[in-house]
């Protein structure tokens, strides 16, 4: 019941709830997005490097070659000889070594060639169909199939390059052999082929350029143009087994047998190589200690949010004890007790904190939902909205009902001490 | 049945008040008159026991009530006394019935809407009950206050200036409803007033 009569008051001045409900639900839905988005964020990241120790490639920023090979977001930092690279890979303390080689993409989802064993490093294999095997045999991401509509069997042309406009290869046409089992990592949004698929693919090319900065196909669309020649015919391209000699790729993910790798190979690499050997949890640290630079003032922003919600929670209770008092004094002679007023001016403060919270939360998880159809389209990263930190929510809700209590505490006090007979004496 | 020996009280500060001794049995009316200054309302609420007099003993159905705890007195004021104010007062944000009926859960714990409606029946306010009592005239409001009042069928019903601020119509119609209430439910009924228009109608007076 006294909760009630605290619900009836709050809603009796709706305009000064409002306000308080708008700062407390501001804040909050702030701080949840943060919340989500940094726990969903760091561990999108995290668990696309759980198996891979060191990315060896061209050299360039070590950031960029690892959003490159392991994210998928960045350009890479250019190519390396896949000779040289192969005698790294067979290093005794090399446990796995999957070699990228970046070529065209399809509808702007990136085709990569590399080993089977690419799956393995990524997520559980494919779903349906078989691994590919020959030249233009693809397994397709799970997220790719569904978006594109793509089922085992199917065949289609890629795109040269990066950008989905890029010109069609038309001569070769990719079949798809399988379908990768969904992962929630990068490997959702690829189409993996074998390695000599990207050769085959851009040998006619491969004669113009030499061993030039950029990827296998990036960056020669001017090239392009006269490699398409008529005279030329690509079919025997197919299960041609292709030379490897001078042949370039564009990184190696590598797992080491022993620690020992990841701190010696990168010295080693610079040393003897024109290569560099990057470690992704280090890039990756790196990059977040960028953000957290911004995600902090954010933070920031929102806990000064929260500390206006509860000064204007302050000042609505107290202004409103004046005018009050009368009731207060009332309900004291038909028998309140002491206490009972002081949880009513409480549990006024506490639920315009627990519905700011509950507001707040809602928002916050459609803001990341706004977020994460950008992202999405951006960067092929979403997140879920229905996750639930509980822990730092969980906190969050304390530090709100901390707020509230704090807010009430001064007018719950006075409501407390009232004089009865002097408030009804001096009516 | 209520029974006062010996009562003073004193603000501080030179003043001070002696009460005669008062008896009012159940269903039966007491008006104090007296002008501004001499103690009506501190009176009235040393009967109510919102505050403590400097000696004396105030017995309610042989209850000595200046001696209760605060909480204690707060429980039997609830329970006990009915208090109608020279201006009524309401919870804003609850509507006529939820304030008579916010009575009797203050008091008992439980929630008598039965009861409370048809009080409001009796107080011919019937057709008000879903109202705020800011919609309601004063005449209106301090009905409800008597309402409220007697929803516990309290042993003392305490009127304070109950008609000061109603016109003769008014006045006389509240001044009806109280005795009547009063003398139904078996309550004992004391009203403070310096209204001379409720002194040609009550028969037990006593001045301070």
């Amino acid at each position: 019941m006294i909760t009630r009569i605290a619900w009836r008051n709050i809603w009796f001045k709706p305009l000064n709830t409002a306000l308080s409900i708008i700062l407390l639900t501001a804040s909050v839905a702030i701080i949840t997005l943060l919340i989500l988005l940094q726990e969903q964020f760091e561990k999108q990241f995290d668990s696309n490097i759980d198996n891979i120790d060191l990315v060896l490639g061209a050299q360039g920023s070590p950031l960029q070659l690892i959003l490159s090979a392991v994210y998928q977001v960045d350009a890479p930092t250019g190519n390396i000889d896949y000779t040289e690279a192969k005698t790294w890979m067979k290093h005794r303390f090399v446990k796995t070594a999957v070699p990228l080689a970046f070529g065209d993409n399809y509808k702007g989802f990136r085709i990569v060639g590399t080993t089977p064993q690419y799956l393995e490093v990524y997520g559980k294999g494919v779903q349906e169909g078989k691994v590919f095997t020959k030249n233009f045999e693809v397994v397709i991401g799970s997220s790719v199939a569904k978006k594109m509509n793509l089922k085992v069997g199917d065949t289609f042309l890629g795109s040269h390059g990066d950008v989905a406009e890029g010109e069609l290869h038309e001569d070769h046409p990719y079949i798809v052999t399988g379908i990768a089992a969904l992962t929630g990592k990068v490997a959702d949004n690829l189409i993996l082929c074998n390695v000599a698929s990207v050769w085959a693919m851009h040998d006619e090319e491969g004669h113009e350029h030499t061993r030039g900065a950029g990827s296998v196909s990036k960056q020669h669309n001017h090239d392009h143009e006269h490699a398409e020649d008529a005279a030329h015919s690509h079919k025997d391209h197919h299960d041609e087994a292709v030379n490897e000699e001078g042949k370039e790729i564009t990184a190696v993910l590598i797992k080491f047998r022993s620690k020992m790798g990841i701190i010696m190979w990168p010295r080693l690499i610079a040393q003897n190589t024109k290569m560099q050997a990057a470690s992704p949890a280090i890039e990756i640290n790196r990059l977040f200690s960028l953000f957290g630079i911004g995600l902090q003032a954010l933070q920031y922003l929102a806990y000064g949010i929260m500390f206006i919600s509860g000064i204007s929670i302050f000042i609505a209770l107290y202004n409103t004890l004046k005018e009050r008092k009368y009731e207060f004094a009332l309900l004291r002679v038909n028998g309140a007790s002491r206490m009972q007023l002081l949880w009513l001016v409480l549990i006024e403060s506490l639920l315009l904190c627990i519905t700011g919270f509950i507001f707040g939360t809602v928002v916050g998880r459609m803001a990341l939902i706004l977020i994460s159809g950008s992202s999405e389209a951006e960067f092929k990263m979403s997140f879920n909205p229905l996750v639930f930190v509980w822990q730092k929510e969980g906190y969050l809700l304390g530090l709100t009902i901390f707020v509230g209590i704090l807010a009430a505490v001064i007018p719950a006090l006075k409501a407390y001490s009232l004089n009865i007979s002097k408030t009804l004496a001096n009516a | 049945m209520i029974i006062t020996e010996n009562l003073s009280f004193s603000y501080g500060g030179g003043v001070f008040f002696n009460f005669p001794d008062i008896a009012v049995a159940a269903g039966e009316s007491l008006l104090i008159a007296g002008g501004s200054g001499k103690g009506k309302t501190t009176l009235l609420h040393l009967l109510g026991g919102l505050l403590r007099p400097k000696t004396g003993a105030i017995s309610i159905e042989s209850i000595n009530i200046a001696s209760l705890s605060d909480k204690k007195s707060d429980h039997f004021r609830g329970q006990n006394i009915g208090l109608v104010l020279q201006q009524a007062y309401f919870v804003a944000s609850l509507n006529v019935l939820e304030n008579v009926v916010l009575a009797s859960w203050l008091a008992t714990g439980t929630k008598a809407t039965n009861k409370a409606k048809e009080l409001l029946q009796q107080l011919d306010l019937i057709d008000h009950i879903h109202k705020l009592p800011s919609q309601l005239s004063v005449g209106q409001q301090q009905r409800v206050s008597i309402a409220r009042a007697l929803i516990n069928q309290p042993k003392l019903l305490l009127a304070d200036e109950p008609t000061s601020s109603l016109d003769d119509e008014n006045a006389h119609r509240v001044a009806d409803m109280l005795t009547q209430l009063a003398k139904s439910y078996g309550t004992a009924l004391i009203i403070v007033t310096h209204d001379q228009r409720l002194k040609n109608l009550f028969s037990n007076q006593i001045s301070l």
